[in-house]
């Protein structure tokens, strides 16, 4: 039953998603050739009431539905994993257009080839654990 | 209602029901980080077995599994009961611009010349799919985090190496719009 909740927020979130037009290709074009604010007003605004609301959260004001505190793990600090994962993620999400969240999304809207889409995203993380050892972290 | 909500939403909605979103799966138990589901589903199929990455406890990440099925109702509920009728609003400079390259547009979603079964098989088609699709499955976990996990999640707890990533997310979305996609397209 406690993953209901779970199943909600994803139906919330695939409904944001569509609507708010992110997990168009068309949109990322845009957003990185700088011709339109919605991608930076979306991450912007959601930026900013994330911030506020992880503040609470870390002052253990807010606690969870089973009122645990909500533990934030520091990231280890390091820039050459950040930097390459970041850049070779950009590139694919320039190109497919789609990152994570909007591929899951968009096969729910009816674009079944994004199965594929997932299905490389898969493959890409399994040759990163199988690089791992040699990539620098 | 129905159809207040059926209208594209504007930035300035989104991005802070976005932020609900990370707020709800924080307060549920959980955290806003899409790409490790891909990391749990490569554990779920047995990749634990051969490579020690994958050999996690990943029956705590079922959540994550449960959230993204409901992100695919949540685009199929979308897509058939909050139907925009109008062609998507495209910048006319990206048009142009895209154009360039020899991509159309016509208000849909995504181009159809790419984003199809029977383009999979394309050079074009198989470089928007299937490259595409691997450089962000390899490029999330190495820099451990897609956009919700660095972009949100990361940033709002002010985490530098989220913002480093966020960086390395836009070097490589610079390079391949401006200096790949001509050579691609």
């Amino acid at each position: 039953m406690k993953l209901i909740k779970f199943l909600l927020i994803g139906i919330l979130f695939g409904i944001i998603m569509t609507k708010s037009e992110v997990i168009s290709w068309y949109r990322i074009q845009e957003m990185f050739r700088f011709q339109s604010f919605h991608m930076y007003g979306i991450i912007g605004s959601a930026l900013v009431i994330g911030l506020i609301a992880t503040f609470f959260f870390k002052r253990n004001a807010i606690r969870d539905i089973e009122g645990n505190l909500i533990a934030f793990r520091d990231k280890n600090y390091s820039i050459p994993r950040y930097l390459f994962g970041g850049i070779i993620f950009g590139l694919g999400w320039a190109l497919s257009g789609a990152c994570p969240g909007p591929m899951y999304t968009l096969v729910g809207n009816g674009f079944t080839v994004f199965l594929v889409v997932i299905a490389s995203a898969l493959l890409g993380t399994l040759c990163y654990g199988l690089l791992r050892k040699h990539l620098p972290h | 209602m129905i159809e207040f909500i059926s209208q594209p939403w504007a930035w300035y909605v989104s991005g802070p029901m976005l932020a609900l979103v990370m707020i709800l799966l924080l307060w549920a138990g959980g955290e806003f980080g899409v790409s490790s589901t891909l990391r749990t589903l490569c554990a779920m199929g047995g990749a634990g077995k051969k490579v020690p990455f994958f050999n996690f406890d990943w029956q705590k990440q079922i959540w994550n599994i449960v959230f993204i099925i409901g992100a695919m109702l949540g685009g199929f509920i979308a897509a058939n009961f909050l139907t925009n009728p109008q062609p998507l609003v495209l910048s006319s400079a990206t048009i142009a611009d895209l154009n360039k390259v020899g991509i159309p547009f016509n208000g849909e979603l995504a181009p159809m010349t790419l984003f199809s079964w029977s383009k999979l098989l394309t050079v074009k088609g198989f470089c928007v799919l299937v490259v595409g699709g691997f450089l962000v499955g390899f490029g999330a976990r190495w820099a451990g985090g897609c956009t919700s996990g660095h972009a949100i999640s990361g940033l709002s707890n002010l985490q530098l190496p989220s913002l480093i990533a966020v960086i390395g997310f836009f070097i490589g979305g610079l390079i391949m719009t401006h200096l790949l996609f001509p050579l691609i397209f």
